[in-house]
C-alpha cells in the first residue's frame, strides 16, 4: 500500500475528486494549506506598509492506495491538476505500512 | 460653538440673579436635534469606531480594541458626569481662562430636569458634550494598539481626560483663553482630533513598535469591519459636525453638507493618490481617506461653504496621505491605526484653513468683526500650536506616571500570544 500525498491549486479539487472517483478510489482527505515553490507570493499594501507575502494557499489531498493503483492514480491527479502555470503542485508517494477501518476493525488492503 | 457660548454665558449670568429669570425659553426643534446627535455621536465610538480599529488589528487583538473602546465609553462617561462637565464649563474663577471649577457642578450637582443650556435642557447638553469626552481617548489607542496594558489603559483614560481633554475643551468651547482669543474650532478638531493625534504620536513613541515593525506583516485581519466602521462613523459624524451647531437651523444644515463633501473628496483624493503611487485603489485606501476628510472639516464645519470643504477635503486626502507614509515609511513610528497623520494632521489642516475659508468671499460664515484673514489664520495658528505643546508634554507625564503606577507595556509572551487570550481570556473567533 502507498499514501499519496497531492498538493494542488485549490480550485482543482472538483475536477481531481471526480477523475479520482472514475479510478474507483472511495476516500480521500482534504487539508488547506499554505506554502510556495517557485511561485512567486504577491504584495499587500496597506496604508503605505507594503508587504511581500510568501505563502500561497494550496489543498493537501491524501489517499491510501493499493500498490497495483499507484500509477494509475497519479496520472488521474497529474492529468487534472494541471494548468501548465508555475505552481500547479507536487505529489509524493509513501509506502503505508499499515490502514485499520475504525468501525469493523478491518486491516490492509480491505480497509482502504 | 462661540456664539453659543455666548449664550450660554449669559443664560448662567441670568439664573444667578433669580429675580431676572430670563433663560432662554426650551425650543423642541433644537432639542430633538441634539438628543439625535448624542445618538449619532455615540454610535460613532460604540460601535463605528471600534469595528474601525478592530478590523485593522490582528486577530489575536480583536477583543481588546473592542474591550478597550467599549471600556473607554463607560469610564469617560462617568468621569464626565464626576467632573469633567463641571471641569470643561463651568467659571472657574480666577483660572477660567485655563479651566473650569471642578466642584462647581461636581457630580453635576448644578444640573437639574429644568436646567437650561441656551434654548436646549442642560442634561442634553451634557450628555452630547459627553459623546466627545467618550470618543476622543478612543481615538487615542490607535497609537498603542496591540501592546498596552488594559489596566493602563484604563488609567490612561481618566488622567488624559483631566489633564488634557478637560482643559483643552474649557480653552476654546468653555469660555478659556482660546475662545476668548476668538479662535475658530466647531466641532472639535483642537479638542479632539490634535489632540488625540498628538496624544497617540507620544504613546506610540513612549511605548515603543510592535514586535516585528516594520519589517513583519502586521496586517488588518478583517477589512469588512473597518469599512462597516467607516460607514458608520461618516453617518455618525453627521451627529457630530451638525450637532455642534446646537440648533437644527441652517447653520447645522450647511454642517453637514460640508462634512459630507469633504469626506466624499478626500476619499476619493486618497484612492487616487494611491491607484497612481502604487497601481491599486485600495478600500483601506479610500476610508482612511474618508476619515481624514472628516477630521479634517470638523473644526471648519459651521464656518466654511462648499468650496472650502472641497478645498479641505483635497488637502487632507493629500497631505494625510504624504504623513501616513513618512510616519511608517521615513520615520518607522509605529502608530499602529495611524491616529496622528490622520487625526492629528487632519485637524491641524481644518483648523488653519478654517481661519481662511470662513470669509464670506470664499463662502464661509464671515469673518468676525475687525479681523482679517491673516488675523484669523494668525490665531489659529497659535491655538494648533498650544494645543499641541500642551497635549505632548501633558501625555507624556501622564504616561511616564502610569508606568510606575501599573507598566505600560505588556511583555513579550504576551504580546506574541495576543492581548485577547492574554490579557482577556478569550478569543474573538472559536471557528
Amino acid at each position: 500500500m502507498k499514501l499519496i500525498t497531492a498538493i494542488i491549486k485549490p480550485f482543482k479539487l472538483d475536477d481531481v475528486r471526480e477523475a479520482l472517483t472514475e479510478q474507483g478510489i472511495q476516500g480521500l482527505t482534504v487539508t488547506e494549506v499554505k506554502g510556495f515553490g517557485r511561485q512567486k507570493g504577491h504584495t499587500e499594501l496597506y496604508r503605505g506598509a507594503e508587504y511581500v507575502v510568501d505563502f500561497l494557499p494550496k489543498l493537501k489531498i491524501e489517499i491510501g492506495v493499493a500498490d497495483e493503483n499507484v500509477n494509475q492514480v497519479i496520472e488521474a491527479i497529474t492529468r487534472t491538476a494541471n494548468t501548465g502555470k508555475i505552481g500547479d503542485g507536487k505529489i509524493f508517494v509513501t509506502t503505508l505500512e499499515q490502514t485499520i477501518r475504525i468501525r469493523t476493525g478491518e486491516t490492509g488492503q480491505d480497509a482502504l | 460653538m462661540i456664539v453659543q457660548f455666548y449664550k450660554h454665558a449669559l443664560t448662567a449670568l441670568f439664573v444667578c440673579l433669580p429675580s431676572l429669570g430670563l433663560a432662554d425659553e426650551l425650543s423642541g426643534s433644537n432639542t430633538s436635534w441634539i438628543l439625535t446627535s448624542t445618538a449619532l455621536v455615540l454610535f460613532m465610538t460604540i460601535p463605528g469606531l471600534s469595528l474601525f480599529y478592530a478590523g485593522l488589528v490582528r486577530s489575536k487583538n480583536v477583543l481588546s480594541v473592542l474591550m478597550q473602546c467599549f471600556a473607554i465609553t463607560c469610564l469617560a462617561s462617568i468621569t464626565w458626569v464626576v467632573f469633567g462637565y463641571s471641569m470643561s464649563f463651568s467659571d472657574g474663577g480666577s483660572f477660567n481662562q485655563w479651566m473650569g471649577s471642578i466642584t462647581q457642578n461636581f457630580f453635576l450637582s448644578d444640573v437639574s430636569r429644568s436646567s437650561m443650556s441656551g434654548d436646549i435642557p442642560e442634561t442634553v447638553f451634557v450628555m452630547f458634550q459627553m459623546t466627545f469626552a467618550v470618543i476622543t481617548p478612543a481615538l487615542v489607542i490607535g497609537g498603542f494598539a496591540e501592546r498596552m496594558k488594559f489596566s493602563a489603559v484604563l488609567w490612561f483614560t481618566i488622567l488624559w481626560l483631566a489633564v488634557v481633554y478637560f482643559p483643552v475643551c474649557h480653552w476654546v468651547w468653555g469660555g478659556g483663553w482660546l475662545s476668548d482669543k476668538g479662535a475658530l474650532d466647531f466641532a472639535g478638531g483642537l479638542v479632539v482630533h490634535i489632540t488625540a493625534g498628538v496624544g497617540a504620536l507620544i504613546a506610540a513613541i513612549v511605548l515603543g513598535s510592535r514586535h516585528g515593525f516594520p519589517q513583519t506583516p502586521l496586517p488588518p485581519h478583517n477589512m469588512t469591519m473597518t469599512v462597516t466602521g467607516a460607514g458608520m462613523l461618516w453617518v455618525g459624524w453627521f451627529g457630530f459636525n451638525g450637532g455642534s451647531a446646537l440648533a437644527a437651523n441652517g447653520d447645522a444644515g450647511m454642517a453637514i453638507l460640508v462634512t459630507h463633501i469633504s469626506a466624499a473628496v478626500a476619499s476619493l483624493t486618497w484612492m487616487t493618490i494611491e491607484w497612481a503611487k502604487y497601481g491599486k485603489p485600495s478600500v483601506l485606501g479610500i476610508v482612511t481617506g474618508m476619515v481624514a476628510g472628516l477630521g479634517s472639516i470638523t473644526p471648519a464645519s459651521g464656518f466654511v461653504g462648499p468650496m472650502g470643504a472641497i478645498v479641505i477635503g483635497l488637502s487632507a486626502g493629500f497631505i494625510c496621505f504624504t504623513a501616513t507614509n513618512f510616519m511608517k515609511r521615513t520615520l518607522k513610528i509605529d502608530d499602529s491605526l495611524d491616529v496622528f497623520p490622520v487625526h492629528g494632521v487632519g485637524g491641524i489642516i481644518g483648523t488653519l484653513l478654517a481661519g481662511i475659508f470662513v470669509a464670506s468671499q470664499y463662502g464661509g460664515a464671515g469673518l468676525a468683526e475687525g479681523m482679517t484673514i491673516a488675523d484669523q489664520f494668525s490665531v489659529q495658528l497659535m491655538a494648533v500650536v498650544a494645543v499641541i505643546i500642551w497635549t505632548a508634554i501633558a501625555s507624556y507625564v501622564i504616561l511616564k506616571i502610569i508606568d510606575v503606577i501599573c507598566g505600560l507595556r505588556v511583555n513579550d509572551e504576551v504580546e506574541r500570544n495576543g492581548l485577547d487570550i492574554s490579557e482577556h481570556e478569550e478569543k474573538g473567533y472559536n471557528i
